[in-house]
C-alpha cells in the first residue's frame, strides 16, 4: 500500500472541492438565475472538460502551464517554482477538469428553486446575501453536495489529467489511481489490488454518507 | 390614511404590453380582472420590484418605490410589501412559524417567534406552526402565505389569485377571512383574479384589462352598473352588484329578506343572520320590465324605477336598460323589440321583475 499515494490523492480531493466549490456555487447559481446573451456558449464551455478525452485536458493544461505561456512565467515569478509536475500544478488542473462536475449540479439545484419562491423572499424583505445563505442555499444543498461529491470522486479516479500534468513524482503529484498503474506494470498484482480495494472502499462510504446526507436533507424537507 | 395610498403608472409597448394608471387607498380592495396572460400578474410583481417595465411610477404615500423618469428604484426588499403569491411559494425548508418568521427581520430577534405565533393564530393555524408546507393543505399553505405577508406589517398587501388553488367551500372561507382583514388593515389591497366571483365578494373598486390595457375602471357598484361594457357582457355577463343588509329571514317560506339602498329585495334563504352585509348580484338578462306591476305571479320582486340609460350596442341584438330603483342603478338586458313596444327611454317609469331564485347573494 502506497500511503503516500493515498495521502495525496485525498489532499488533492479535497483541495479540488475546497477550490472549486465557492467559485461553483457563484458560476450555477449565474447560470441558473440569470438569463444573459451567449449564455448557451458558456455552458457548452463549462461542459468540455467533460467530453474532452482526459489526454487531450491534460495536453492543452500543460501547454498553458508551460515556462512559454503567460500563466506559466507568471507562476513562476511569483511562487517560484514550475506548475508542471508540481502539486500546485496538479491541483489548478485537477480543478479546470472537475468543473462541469461542480458547475452542472449546482447549477440545476438552483434551478429547482421556483421564481416565486425567490421572489417571495425578496418580498420577506430578505436582501440579496441573506436570500442566499437563508432561503437558496439551502434549498439548493441536494445539488451542492452532489457537486462536491461528484468532484472529490472524480478527483481520486482521475488518471490521464494527473499523468500528463503532474508525471508520477511520490509525495508530490503520484496519486493513488497512478500507483495502482505503477503497481501493475511492475507486475505487483498484490499491491495494485490492496490499493484498487481502498479507492473502491472510499468510493463505497462517500457514496454512502451521501445517501445518507440526501435522506436527512429530504426528511428535513418532509 | 392619505399616506399610504399606493399610486401605480405603468406603460410599456413590449414584452410584456402594459398601459394601467391607477390608485388604490387603505379599506379599498382593488380587483384586477382579465384573461389569463393580461398582464395581471406583470402589475403586481411591477408594484413589488420584481420586475421593472419601460416605464413606471410607484408611490406608496410618501416613498417613491418605482420612478424610471427620475432613476428611482428600490430593490424589492426596501418595499414594504405584503405579497401573497398564486401557488403561495413558502420556503418548503422552514415550517409555517420559520415561513412567518422570514418576514420579521424588521423587529428584535427576541420578538420575532412570539409574534409568528401571534400572526399564525390570527389565520386559525396555531397547531400548525411547526408543520412544514408540504404537511399542510392547500388552504393552511394559503393561510401561512397570508400570515407571512402580513408579518412584514406591508404598507400594501397584494393577491395574485389567492384562492386560484382551493376548492370551493375553502375558497368561501378565505374570501371571508380577506374581507374581515380589509375592514382591519388600514392598507390598500390589490387584488389579481380571473374568477368574478371574487372581485363580487371583495372588491370595492374594478379594473379590468386586457392584453396589458385598461378597459374600464372605477368603483365596483358603478361599473357594474354600466351598460356600455360590451367586454364584461361577453366575459360573465353584466348584472348589477350592489351592497345590502339582511332584515329578516322567513324560515318557513325559505326566503330572506334583504334591504338595500332603494328598498328590499327577497332572495332564497342562505342561512344568513338578519345584520349580516351581503352582496347581491342581479343578472341583467333576468331582469323583466314592465310598464306596469302584474297581478298573479310567482314572482318576489318588482320594483318601481325610472330608466335612466340606454345603450344599444350595435353588434349585438340586445339592449342594456339602465333604471334608477331608489339609490340603485339596475341593468337589464331586453330585445330591440322591447324597447320599441314598451317605448323604453330615459326618464320612462317601469317596473323591474326579478324571479328571487335569479338573486345571487354573495
Amino acid at each position: 500500500m502506497d500511503w503516500e499515494a493515498l495521502r495525496v490523492s485525498l489532499v488533492l480531493g479535497s483541495g479540488t472541492v475546497a477550490l472549486l466549490l465557492p467559485l461553483g456555487i457563484w458560476f450555477g447559481r449565474l447560470l441558473a438565475v440569470r438569463e444573459f446573451r451567449g449564455k448557451l456558449l458558456v455552458e457548452a464551455l463549462v461542459t468540455v472538460p467533460l467530453v474532452l478525452p482526459p489526454t487531450v485536458l491534460g495536453f492543452y493544461l500543460l501547454v498553458a502551464f508551460g515556462a512559454r505561456s503567460p500563466l506559466g512565467r507568471a507562476f513562476q515569478a511569483i511562487a517560484g517554482q514550475a506548475l508542471p509536475f508540481s502539486f500546485q500544478g496538479l491541483l489548478l488542473a485537477s480543478a479546470i477538469a472537475n468543473i462541469p462536475f461542480v458547475v452542472q449540479p449546482i447549477q440545476r439545484g438552483f434551478e429547482a428553486i421556483p421564481l416565486d419562491v425567490r421572489d417571495a423572499a425578496a418580498c420577506c424583505g430578505l436582501t440579496p446575501w441573506q436570500r442566499f445563505v437563508r432561503i437558496e442555499a439551502p434549498l439548493a444543498w441536494p445539488g451542492i453536495l452532489s457537486a462536491v461529491i461528484l468532484t472529490f470522486a472524480h478527483t481520486l479516479g482521475e488518471f490521464g489529467v494527473v499523468l500528463m500534468v503532474g508525471g508520477n513524482l511520490p509525495g508530490e503529484t503520484r496519486t493513488l489511481s497512478v500507483a495502482i498503474y505503477d503497481r501493475m506494470q511492475a507486475f505487483d498484482d498484490r499491491g495494485a489490488g490492496v490499493m484498487a480495494a481502498s479507492l473502491l472502499a472510499i468510493a463505497v462510504a462517500t457514496l454512502v454518507a451521501t445517501t445518507a446526507l440526501a435522506r436527512r436533507a429530504g426528511r428535513r424537507r418532509g | 390614511m392619505a399616506d399610504r395610498r399606493l399610486s401605480v403608472t405603468l406603460r410599456q409597448p413590449a414584452p410584456i404590453p402594459l398601459d394601467v394608471d391607477f390608485a388604490c387607498t387603505p379599506g379599498d380592495v382593488l380587483a384586477i380582472f382579465g384573461p389569463s396572460g393580461s398582464g395581471k400578474t406583470t402589475i403586481l410583481r411591477s408594484i413589488a420590484g420584481l420586475y421593472r417595465p419601460a416605464h413606471a411610477l410607484v408611490r406608496s404615500g410618501t416613498e417613491t418605490w418605482s420612478d424610471t423618469a427620475g432613476g428611482i428604484f428600490a430593490p424589492p426588499h426596501r418595499r414594504a410589501v405584503g405579497f401573497v403569491f398564486q401557488e403561495y411559494a413558502l420556503f418548503p425548508h422552514l415550517t409555517a412559524a420559520g415561513n412567518v418568521i422570514t418576514a420579521l427581520g424588521h423587529r428584535p430577534r427576541g420578538e420575532r417567534r412570539s409574534r409568528a405565533a401571534e400572526l399564525l393564530a390570527a389565520v386559525h393555524l396555531v397547531d400548525r406552526q411547526d408543520r412544514r408546507p408540504q404537511e399542510l393543505s392547500g388552504g393552511e399553505r394559503q393561510r401561512v402565505a397570508l400570515a407571512r405577508a402580513l408579518a412584514r406589517e406591508p404598507a400594501v398587501l397584494l393577491l395574485d389569485e389567492p384562492f386560484a388553488a382551493v376548492d370551493r367551500a375553502v375558497r368561501r372561507r378565505l374570501q371571508d377571512e380577506i374581507d374581515a382583514l380589509r375592514r382591519t388593515l388600514d392598507v390598500p389591497l390589490v387584488l389579481v383574479t380571473h374568477d368574478f366571483e371574487d372581485v363580487i365578494r371583495l372588491a370595492t373598486h374594478l379594473l379590468i384589462l386586457d392584453r396589458g390595457r385598461t378597459i374600464a375602471r372605477g368603483t365596483l357598484a358603478d361599473l357594474m352598473s354600466r351598460p356600455d361594457l360590451p367586454w364584461l357582457r361577453d366575459a360573465v355577463g353584466l348584472g348589477s352588484v350592489f351592497e345590502a343588509v339582511v332584515s329578516r329571514r322567513y324560515r318557513e317560506r325559505g326566503l330572506v329578506e334583504l334591504r338595500f339602498d332603494g328598498g328590499v329585495v327577497l332572495a332564497p334563504d342562505r342561512a344568513l343572520d338578519e345584520g349580516t352585509r351581503v352582496r347581491v348580484r342581479v343578472p341583467a338578462r333576468d331582469v323583466i320590465l314592465a310598464t306596469s306591476e302584474p297581478p298573479g305571479l310567482s314572482l318576489h320582486n318588482a320594483w318601481a324605477g325610472t330608466v335612466s340609460a340606454v345603450h344599444a350596442d350595435p353588434d349585438a341584438d340586445r339592449v342594456t336598460v339602465q333604471m334608477a330603483v331608489g339609490g340603485l342603478l339596475l341593468l337589464a338586458e331586453v330585445t330591440r323589440d322591447a324597447v320599441a313596444r314598451l317605448r323604453i327611454e330615459p326618464g320612462a317609469s317601469l317596473h323591474a321583475l326579478v324571479k328571487s331564485v335569479s338573486i345571487d347573494v354573495v
